[in-house]
């Protein structure tokens, strides 16, 4: 093997340039490939973040809600339920909230927004909303005030410790109507969350909303520990709690986020496809260079007793270390930068940042340094180079010793 | 032991209907120990004739057997063993390994045998050594002389202890001093480890040191004449 392993690391350098030049196209694909998987896999990776924080991993509504998104499709959250979630052995968090429509009233202007009745402390710590205070303070459990967005606040010419009206349908018809006034306001990136989002305490939207009903809720955000089957995760705990609830994954409820993550990606792997194509050619043309240039030699070595599977071993070693060696220094080259960039996400200006910001994203180019970006790159290399190596494997098992020797 | 013996050989080639009868029947027995030279014109068939023999080729009719196995019927795997063990080749064009030193070109036929490292070193330094080139074991071929190739050639086809050894012009592309150390070489090795030899030339000088003299003209052995005090 160590002859083998000499005979074919030698006859690679025989020809210094061509194999350095092939090996640095090797390289160059996988660096760029690297480079263009990280922004690629760290996006995602951002919009999925991004979306399991608003949404959660799984969300539990009445059958009802998704289709009408009517706070009449709404249920009572008892100990019960919450015990029956629990129940399921890959739930984290199990958090409560009422969602619902209303109108806003100040001075001269009125507005619709979202008005999301949550437990302060638990949404908080999921969501690191009190982080995005600009002014005042956070709701408390019980509070009385409310939290606007930055964009209502401005609309509305609001600020904190005034107060505003409510105005909204409440459960089975009633009518909700009450003065609050306003704690904090805080600020999103995203214009769309920016100019909708408020929150109240769920006590006291409870309160206001469905006074006869307590425990009255919309929506039960599930967190899991681990997010590998969500949709196997979603059938059992419905099935825990039966028809009368629905349980969506965030997959299903931010569908578009799934397919415009989908769409990138293909066109992702077929530019990979499009450059591994190149290299692959590169490197065949190179080993059957190498293969052809070396026939006699080969015809020799079998005239004088080397089985030919042992010449195979050889050109097989040759063309896997053009491609290691391009992989293993791609690799090296990319990780310094990929892991600058990665602590130091690239900010996005103009229509990039644009489009990100309508599919609720922070606009930066994040990068990701995920393993399986590295060992897919250098796995589909040697996967390329193994069968580009198929070409002199064969040659060496068929070619007639004599018609070699004479070329 | 060592004894070839071939009978009815034939090797013809069907080039383009017409066909060449390269080996037009040949009949010959060579013992161990011989020192054998191959004569004829160019074209008469010398090359196909020790091609068959070192089964590289395969006779159209006949049998070549070598201590009564006929290598005509070794599977393909079976004859490259064969050849590693029992057949020594020396090539008019050299051919040894170019990314190999001489020293490893020499142990790379031992190693294919298996044999153990520090043994395989021993001897190919040893061999290098008798051949004459000692002194220059770690060098590549391309930085030898073509004689000091065809030298280290030598030294790789004993290698394997073959029971005997085939070349075909192995001075063809020599000068006359190197020529003629070659030959001294070959025989030295002939008498001192009996090894058989046998090789083609059409030149007089490599005629004259031969003990026994074949000669063949198209495709057929013409005349077979061994020299006095030969076995
Ligand atoms: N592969 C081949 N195909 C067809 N004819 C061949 C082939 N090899 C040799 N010959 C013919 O066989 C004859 C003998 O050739 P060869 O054995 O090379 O003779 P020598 O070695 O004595 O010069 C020549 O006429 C040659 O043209």
């Amino acid at each position: 093997m160590e002859t083998l392993f000499k005979i074919a690391w030698r006859g690679l350098w025989r020809n210094k340039r061509r194999t350095l030049i092939t090996t640095t196209s090797v390289f160059l694909a996988v660096f760029l490939a690297l480079f263009m998987r990280s922004i690629q896999i760290g996006s995602y990776e951002l919009m999925i973040d991004s979306a399991v924080t608003e949404a959660g991993h799984l969300q539990v509504h009445d059958s009802g809600f998704w289709e009408s998104k009517s706070i009449n499709d709404s249920f009572i959250y008892s100990e019960s339920l919450k015990n029956k979630i629990e129940g399921a052995e890959n739930v984290k968090t199990v958090i409560p909230k009422l969602e619902t429509f209303a109108l806003g009233s100040y001075g001269e202007m009125t507005k619709g927004f979202m008005l999301q009745g949550i437990i302060p402390e638990l949404e908080d710590l999921r969501k690191n909303i009190s982080d995005k205070l600009v002014e005042g303070r956070f709701l408390n459990t019980n509070d009385d005030g409310i939290v606007l967005a930055e964009g209502l606040a401005k609309f509305f010419k609001i600020g904190v410790n005034d107060t505003i009206v409510l105005i909204g349908q409440g459960y089975q018809g009633i009518s909700a109507v009450g003065i609050f006034p306003v704690v904090g306001i805080i600020k999103y990136p995203i214009p769309k969350l920016n100019n909708f989002i408020t929150y109240m305490s769920l006590s006291k939207v409870q309160e206001v909303f469905a006074p006869y009903h307590p425990g009255l809720v919309s929506t039960i955000v599930i967190d899991l520990k681990s997010d590998k089957n969500l949709k196997t995760e979603a059938k059992e705990i419905n099935s825990l709690l039966g028809s009368k609830y629905e349980v969506i994954p965030w997959t299903i409820m931010l569908a578009e986020v799934v397919q415009q993550i989908e769409g990138d990606n293909v066109g992702g792997l077929i530019m990979l496809a499009i450059l591994y194509l190149i290299v692959t050619f590169g490197i065949f043309g190179t080993i059957l260079m190498m293969t052809m240039e070396r026939r006699k030699e080969f015809a020799v070595m079998v005239a004088v007793g080397m089985h030919r599977g042992k010449l195979a071993i050889v050109v097989c070693i040759e063309t896997l270390m053009i491609g290691l060696m391009g992989v293993v220094s791609g690799i090296l080259a990319s990780l310094p930068l990929l892991q600058y960039l990665y602590r130091n996400p690239i900010p996005l200006k103009g229509e990039a940042a644009k489009m990100m910001l309508e599919f609720n994203i922070e606009p930066i180019m994040p990068f990701s340094l995920e393993l399986f970006i590295f060992s897919n790159q250098g796995v589909t290399i040697l996967i390329l180079a193994f069968i580009t190596a198929l070409y002199p494997i064969i040659y060496v098992n068929r070619f007639k010793i004599l018609k070699a020797m004479r070329s | 032991m060592g004894v070839i013996k071939i009978s009815n050989l034939y090797k013809i080639y069907d080039e383009s209907k017409i066909p060449v009868k390269a080996v037009n029947g040949i009949d010959l027995t060579i013992c161990q120990g011989e020192f054998t030279a191959i004569v004829g014109p160019s074209g008469s068939g010398k090359t196909t004739f020790l091609n068959m023999v070192g089964g590289l080729d395969k006779p159209t009719k006949g049998e070549i057997k070598i201590d009564n196995i006929d290598i005509g019927d070794l599977p393909p795997r079976k004859l490259i063993d064969y050849r590693l063990n029992n057949i020594g080749f020396v090539f008019q064009a050299y051919n040894l390994i170019p990314v190999l030193t001489a020293l490893e070109n020499v142990a790379f036929i031992m190693q294919l045998q298996r044999k153990g490292k520090k043994e395989r070193n021993k001897i190919a330094r040893e061999l290098l050594e008798t051949v004459g080139i000692g002194d220059k074991l770690d060098r590549r071929p391309g930085d030898l002389s073509g004689g000091q190739q065809q030298r280290v050639s030598v030294a790789r086809a004993l290698a394997s202890k073959p029971k005997f050894i085939l070349a075909d012009e192995p001075t063809a592309n020599l000068d006359s001093k190197s020529t003629n150390e070659l030959l001294d070489l070959m025989l030295k090795m002939n008498k001192e480890l009996d090894t058989t030899f046998i090789f083609s030339t059409h030149d007089q000088r490599v005629m004259d040191k031969a003990r026994r003299i074949i000669t063949i003209d198209d495709g057929k052995v013409t005349s077979d004449v061994r020299k006095n005090g030969s076995k």
